[in-house]
C-alpha cells in the first residue's frame, strides 16, 4: 500500500499520451530509493515471521539445551553440556534413537522400491491409469491422525476387519499394536500404506521425462528389458531419487502423529520414536531444557543424513 | 515395465520366450496394481460404513465390510459427546484464515524476490530455503514459550500467526513469478503504475495456478496438523479436529462409531477437494510440499 502511494508520486503517463522514444524522466538516485524500499516492504510479513517464529527459535532451542530449563520454574540453573551428557547415558533416549531408525530404514527402502513399482506400472497417461494413481495418491492428503485411527480400528483384533477375516479363516486373531515384536514393523506398513502414493507421484514425473530417444538408442544396442531399466531409467531418475529419498527420509524421522494417535510409543517403548520422547519430556514432563537438547540431537541427525545422502548420490554420478 | 513391455513390442523378430515373459509380466503387474487398488480404499470403505454401525455389529461380524443394519447413533454421538461445532469452526478458522495469509505474505515475498533488484536479495532467498529444512519440533519448545510470554496460548492468533507463512510457498511463488516475462511489468510501470498495483493487478492474476497450489497444499496440511494445536492449545473450546477426535478418543469415547463419524466429517472437506482440484494436489507434490 505505501509503495503504491511512493510510486504515484512519480510522474505518470498514460498509454496514448507517451510520446515516442520520450525521456526517462527518473533520475538514478531516485530511482534506487524506489527500487530498494518496496522490496523491504514486501518480505515483512514474511521475513517477520520466519525470523520470530523459526529462525530465533532454533538458537533458543541451543540457548535452553544448556539449561535445567522448564516452563515457569523459579530457577533455571546452568547446566553447560550436562543435559547432552544425561542424554547419552539415558537408555530411553537410545532406545527412541533405535526406533527412529528403524521405522526410517526400513519405512524409506519401502517406499523407494514400491513407489518405483508402482509408477513403472501407472506412469501411462490412459484414464485407468490415471484413475488408479489417484486411488494410490489419496491416502497422502488424510491426516495422519485419521489414518491412525482407522487403522488402530481396523487391526483391533476384537472389532476390526483384519482381526474379522482371520478369525473367519480359522486363525488366531493377532494384537497387532499391543505386540512387543509386531507393533513396529505394523506403524512402518501403515506409513508405507500411506506415503507410497506420494513416492508414485514423484517417480512418474521423473519416468516421463526421461527422453524417448534413449530407449530408443539402447533398443537398436540390442539392450534387453532390464538393461533398459538399468542403464536408461534408473540414470534418467536419479534426481528424483536422490529427492524421493531426503524428503522421505526427513519425514519419517520426525515421525510423530501415528505414534501418537497409535501406540503412544508402547508397548514397553517399542515405538517411542524421538520426537514422542521430545513432545512427552518438552510438553508433558515440562523437562524443556532436556528435551531442547533432544531437539537438537535429531535436527543434527537430519542434516547428517542429509548430507551423507547428497554424497552418496554425487560419488555415484562419478562412477 | 510397462516402457519395455511396448519396447518390446513394437520390435519385430523377438523371440517366443520373450513374449511368454512379458504375458507373465503383465499379469504380475495387473495383480500388484490390483491387490494395491484395494488395500488402499478398504480402509477409508471400513471407515465409512464402520461409522453407520452399531457397536453390537462391529463385535458381532467383525469380518464384515458393510453394516448389517444403518445406525445414525455415530453421528448423533459426535455431536453430543463432543463440541463438535466448535472443533470444525476452530478448524476452519484456523486452516482457512493461516492458508489465505500464507497465500498473501508468501506472493508478496516473492514478488520481491523474483522480480525487484535490491541489496541483500540472495541472502533473503538462502534464508528462507534455510528454513525449509529446520525440522517443526526444533523450534515447538521456544515457540510455544514465547505464545506463553504473548498470552497467545488457546487463542487464534497463536495458532494462525507463527504458521501464516510457508518458506515451501515462498519458493513456489517465486519460481512462478520468475517465468512471467518482465515486460509485463515494464509496460505496467510505464503506465505509472506502483509495485503493489503491479502485484495485485498484473502479477497476481496471472499467478492463479500458483495461488491455487499453494492454497490448497497449506489449507491440507493444516486441516491435517496434530502436534501444532495439541501443543498450542489445551482448552477444548481451542482444538481443531484431529487435534479433538485424538484426545477424545484416548479419553471420553469409547464408542467406535462416534470415533470414525467423526474421521469421516473430518475427510470431507479434503475429499471434496481432492476430487475436484487433483491437478494442483499433484502438481504441489511434484514440487513436493505435502508432508
Amino acid at each position: 500500500m505505501t509503495t503504491s502511494t511512493t510510486d504515484r508520486v512519480s510522474p505518470r503517463v498514460r498509454g496514448g499520451a507517451r510520446p515516442p522514444g520520450g525521456p526517462t524522466p527518473v533520475p538514478s538516485a531516485r530511482r534506487r530509493r524506489i527500487r530498494w524500499q518496496p522490496a523491504w516492504l514486501f518480505m515483512a510479513p514474511s521475513l517477520l515471521i520466519l525470523g520470530v517464529f523459526v529462525l530465533y527459535p532454533i538458537l533458543r532451542t541451543l540457548y535452553y539445551s544448556f539449561f535445567d530449563w522448564s516452563v515457569g520454574a523459579a530457577v533455571q540453573p546452568f547446566v553447560g553440556f550436562g543435559n547432552y551428557i544425561k542424554l547419552f547415558q539415558d537408555p530411553s533416549f537410545w532406545n527412541a534413537l533405535g526406533v527412529t531408525l528403524e521405522f526410517t530404514v526400513v519405512s524409506v527402502v519401502l517406499l523407494i522400491v514400491l513407489g518405483l513399482l508402482t509408477a513403472l506400472a501407472l506412469q501411462s497417461e490412459g484414464l485407468a491409469s490415471r484413475i488408479t494413481r489417484s486411488v494410490f495418491f489419496f491416502p497422502t492428503i488424510v491426516s495422519l491422525a485419521t489414518i491412525g485411527l482407522v487403522w488402530k480400528f481396523l487391526l483391533d483384533p476384537d472389532i476390526g476387519l483384519v482381526g474379522g477375516v482371520t478369525k473367519a479363516l480359522g486363525l488366531a486373531p493377532v494384537a497387532w499394536l499391543q505386540s512387543a515384536q509386531l507393533a513396529l514393523p505394523t506403524l512402518i506398513f501403515v506409513s508405507v500404506w500411506r506415503s507410497v502414493g506420494f513416492a508414485m507421484i514423484l517417480f512418474v514425473a521423473a519416468l516421463q521425462g526421461v527422453p524417448g530417444e534413449r530407449y530408443e538408442a539402447g533398443r537398436l544396442d540390442g539392450a534387453g528389458r532390464f538393461s533398459l531399466f538399468w542403464y536408461i531409467t534408473l540414470p534418467g531418475i536419479r534426481p528424483t531419487m536422490l529427492f524421493a529419498t531426503m524428503m522421505l527420509t526427513i519425514q519419517s524421522l520426525q515421525v510423530f502423529d501415528l505414534v501418537y494417535v497409535m501406540t503412544g510409543g508402547g508397548p514397553l517403548y517399542r515405538t517411542d520414536t524421538l520426537v514422542n520422547l521430545i513432545y512427552r519430556d518438552g510438553f508433558v514432563n515440562f523437562e524443556t531444557g532436556y528435551a531442547a537438547a533432544i531437539s537438537w540431537v535429531l535436527f543434527a541427525l537430519i542434516m547428517l543424513i542429509s548430507l551423507l545422502q547428497l554424497r552418496i548420490f554425487r560419488y555415484n554420478d562419478v562412477d | 515395465m510397462s516402457t519395455s513391455a511396448t519396447a518390446t513390442r513394437t520390435s519385430p523378430g523377438r523371440p517366443r520366450a520373450g513374449r511368454a515373459s512379458l504375458r507373465a509380466g503383465a499379469a504380475l503387474k495387473w495383480i500388484y496394481v490390483g491387490v494395491g487398488f484395494v488395500l488402499a480404499l478398504i480402509p477409508f470403505i471400513w471407515m465409512v460404513s464402520g461409522s453407520f454401525r452399531s457397536e453390537a455389529d462391529l463385535y458381532q461380524n467383525p469380518a464384515s465390510l458393510f453394516p448389517t443394519s444403518i445406525t445414525l447413533h455415530g453421528y448423533i454421538g459426535v455431536w453430543q459427546q463432543l463440541p463438535f461445532l466448535r472443533l470444525l469452526l476452530n478448524s476452519f478458522v484456523f486452516a482457512g484464515v493461516t492458508t489465505a495469509l500464507t497465500v498473501l505474505f508468501d506472493s508478496m515475498c516473492a514478488y520481491a524476490l523474483a522480480r525487484l533488484r535490491f541489496v541483500g536479495r540472495n541472502v533473503c532467498f538462502v534464508l528462507v530455503i534455510a528454513t525449509l529444512m529446520v525440522p517443526f519440533q526444533v523450534t515447538l519448545i521456544p515457540v510455544f514459550i514465547q505464545l506463553f510470554h504473548l498470552g497467545w496460548l488457546n487463542t487464534y492468533e497463536g495458532l494462525i500467526i507463527p504458521r501464516a507463512t510457508s518458506a515451501f510457498g515462498i519458493f513456489l511463488f517465486r519460481q512462478f513469478f520468475m517465468s512471467i516475462p518482465a515486460d509485463l511489468d515494464e509496460a505496467a510501470r510505464i503506465d505509472g503504475a506502483g509495485h503493489w498495483r503491479i502485484y495485485w493487478r498484473v502479477i497476481m492474476p496471472l499467478a492463479k495456478p500458483a495461488i491455487a497450489t499453494v492454497a490448497i497444499l497449506n489449507f491440507t496440511n493444516l486441516w491435517n496438523d496434530l502436534l501444532w494445536p495439541l501443543v498450542i492449545t489445551s482448552s477444548n473450546d481451542m482444538l481443531t479436529l484431529p487435534a479433538g477426535l485424538t484426545l477424545f478418543g484416548g479419553q471420553h469415547v469409547t464408542d467406535h462409531a462416534v470415533l470414525l463419524a467423526g474421521a469421516t466429517i473430518s475427510l470431507v472437506p479434503i475429499a471434496i477437494g481432492f476430487f475436484f482440484a487433483q491437478k494442483y494436489f499433484i502438481a504441489g507434490v511434484a514440487t513436493s510440499g505435502l508432508k
